[in-house]
């Protein structure tokens, strides 16, 4: 069959909302864009670990300490899906982790901000955990089956994420004067980082298009984040604190909140690396995996000589 | 709300060191989240982490209804001081490498459930209750802390020696959970603490007999001098509490 | 990237007594006894199983989609094998 032949095929399959499976023929660019896709989104969860593992041992009250612990690990969990999504498509996970901890690789620049205060847990919880839920819920129907398999799972355990930010943001909330100043300072931290994660408006997107029409991305940038925008302002009204941009405003003729500019020159600092814990946070992950390279070494060492011993016992 | 904290209820103090143990050794095992030599095991250790914050809570809030008013599991880890916690050292040690943390997860474990096994069979209700709730999680712990244990020990050259040189540093801290403090003898005299010399053979012969599959030599023993179960610490355990205790102490009485 | 990656393995995974086992995702792991406690870690959090398979997946050998004419095609026009192709009369209440 001749490429042109295969990538209507291929195409066709895809707009019959057909899986593609990983042995099936796809084309190139498909498998190297979900590549990045995925594994972008894998590196995001495990970099993400860190700003709200940050407050683990610090958390003010035992349940919430058990309930962040989970909430963390899920998010090692969802990596690991993630990663393993990624290899189907004959890359390994080792060779992502190099492209994350040489910069080759990106992962979503929020997690560059810092966690400075314990009400940083709620509103990541709330915010960040509710916008990726507005970019993750779509990725369910992906035309990837191992993509979409891994965003059901994750979707499925994320909805306790997003709760449980919202609680310590209500508790925050109906405090003291200083709990509630805590909270309204988490929420002027986070807003637009937050907004940013949905990436550059549509008209600067390169990739949107074609991953629209690949099925691997169903909305595009602005619409997702219209969505996060129209879905949190009344959550916001909720907890009685106020969302940081005076342009924010109910339109009634277009049926959205209008709001205020994003300020894309952060963005791109913080993409390109300046961000204010860029640094420390490869740091880490780089730091975790080469002190972990003796113990993944010896387990192999271990498993190869157990597994040679059965077979000298059968021999 | 202060807590000074003075009661010398032996239960209470016996709950304490129970619930003081798992929180402490918790509180080490969450500083791996996001950072563990794999993600897999990343997952295993905050398990660990969740099994024992989960289990400490059960200790403090039977000794919070003991103690009555204003009592209650937070203030009980969260307003106490370092003297007046009892926990024992081995698990304030910090995590340095994978390999200590190992091994300090094995002396711990290989204890441990021997102790659930027998607590099961406390005079106390509540305290029997607790171990059964327990002791299935624990029974996984012991499992793979000595695979691991098995595994680091057999595995490479560079990971025999860092077992090795952990199990030589922590060793010193492994008996101390087999030596009754006065408020637990006093209990065992009741029937409500477990007897310790009567689990000791079986954590020495479990050590023992996965320290050789492992390849690891047993040191030999040094005197201890610490009293942790007395409220006497290593320098670690004033680090540990001032990081749990931060946002309850910075901002006193306040709801989370 | 010096050291030998553990291998990946499959995870199977039968959610309550009665129901086969479903793969349930992949993990990496040294050896098998590893894999069963990482699944266990990793895929049952939430209780989401009875009992858990793992299988090296390099051991899982697979139909090509290529032969998917050939493997599944000829079962399509097979209609006799379904209980519905039959025509029995309504006063036939149960078979």
């Amino acid at each position: 069959m001749r490429t042109t032949h295969l990538e209507d095929n291929f195409q066709q399959k895809i707009d019959a909302e057909e899986r593609i499976e990983p042995k099936d023929w796809m084309p190139e660019t498909y498998r190297k864009t979900l590549i990045r896709q995925i594994s972008q989104h894998a590196h995001s969860e495990i970099v993400g670990m860190l700003p709200e593992g940050n407050w683990i041992t610090r958390a003010p009250t035992l349940r919430r300490k058990a309930a962040l612990l989970a909430k963390v690990q899920d998010e090692a969990g969802h990596g690991l899906y993630l990663y393993c999504a990624a290899e189907t498509l004959g890359v390994s996970r080792d060779t992502l982790l190099d492209e994350l901890h040489t910069g080759k690789a990106k992962y979503s620049s929020i997690f560059n901000y810092p966690t400075i205060a314990w009400a940083d847990m709620g509103a990541i919880g709330w915010l960040v955990d509710g916008a990726a839920i507005m970019n993750q819920v779509p990725l369910c129907r992906a035309s990837y089956g191992p993509y979409a398999r891994a965003m059901v799972r994750i979707c499925k355990e994320e909805s306790f994420h997003q709760r449980q930010g919202f609680e310590i943001m209500l508790t925050l909330s109906k405090g003291t004067p200083t709990q509630k100043a805590m909270a309204q300072d988490a929420l002027n931290r986070w807003w637009w980082p937050s907004l940013m994660m949905f990436g550059p408006n549509d008209a600067e997107s390169q990739h949107t298009e074609q991953s629209v029409r690949w099925k691997i991305k169903r909305f595009t940038n602005d619409e997702l984040r219209q969505k996060f925008v129209d879905a949190t302002v009344p959550q916001a009204e909720i907890l009685g604190i106020t969302i940081p941009d005076p342009d924010l405003k109910w339109n009634e003729e277009r049926g959205h909140y209008d709001f205020g500019a994003i300020n894309w020159d952060e963005f791109w600092q913080v993409v390109k690396g300046n961000g204010p814990c860029n640094q420390e946070r490869m740091e880490a992950r780089i730091k975790a995996h080469e002190d972990g390279e003796w113990v993944r070494e010896a387990a192999m060492a271990y498993a190869n000589k157990q597994s040679q011993k059965l077979t000298e016992q059968v021999a | 709300m202060n807590l000074e904290f003075e009661s010398q209820d032996p239960l209470v103090q016996y709950c304490l060191l129970l619930a003081d143990n798992v929180l402490i050794l918790g509180q080490r095992l969450g500083e791996w989240c996001g950072h563990g030599p794999t993600l897999e095991q990343d997952i295993a250790l905050t398990n660990f982490a969740l099994d024992f914050v989960g289990q400490s809570r059960l200790y403090y809030q039977y000794a919070a209804e003991v103690l009555g008013n204003p009592h209650s599991e937070d203030s009980l880890a969260f307003l106490r001081d370092v003297p007046a916690y009892n926990n024992i050292q081995l698990v304030e040690q910090s995590n340095r490498d994978f390999a200590q943390t190992i091994i300090r997860q094995f002396l711990f474990d290989s204890w441990h459930y021997y102790f659930l096994e027998q607590l099961q069979h406390s005079g106390d209700e509540r305290l029997s209750a607790i171990a059964a709730k327990s002791i299935k999680e624990v029974a996984y712990h012991l499992r793979f802390s000595s695979e691991w244990t098995i595994r680091l020990g057999d595995g490479t050259e560079e990971s025999h020696k860092k077992m090795q040189a952990a199990l030589n540093r922590l060793w010193v801290f492994s008996q101390e959970s087999l030596n009754p403090a006065d408020y637990e003898s006093e209990l065992i005299s009741k029937g409500i603490a477990v007897d310790l010399a009567q689990i000791s053979a079986k954590v020495a012969q479990k050590r023992k007999a996965i320290f050789e599959e492992a390849t690891l030599n047993m040191p030999e023993l040094i005197p201890f001098f610490g009293n942790g179960k007395k409220g006497l610490h290593t320098e670690h355990l004033g680090f540990i509490l001032t990081e749990l205790q931060y946002m309850q102490r910075a901002y006193p009485g306040l709801q989370w | 990237m010096s050291a030998e990656e553990w291998p990946l393995f499959e995870v199977f995974i039968r959610s309550k007594s009665g129901l086969h086992h479903k793969h349930a995702g992949s993990l990496h792991a040294a050896d098998a006894t590893m894999a069963l406690e990482n699944a266990r870690d990793v895929y049952t959090r939430r209780q989401e199983g009875v009992s858990i398979w793992v299988v090296e997946s390099k051991h899982i050998a697979a139909s090509d989609p290529a032969d998917s004419d050939a493997f599944f095609e000829p079962a399509k026009d097979k209609i006799y094998r379904h209980p519905t192709f039959y025509d029995l009369p309504d006063e036939l209440k149960h078979m």
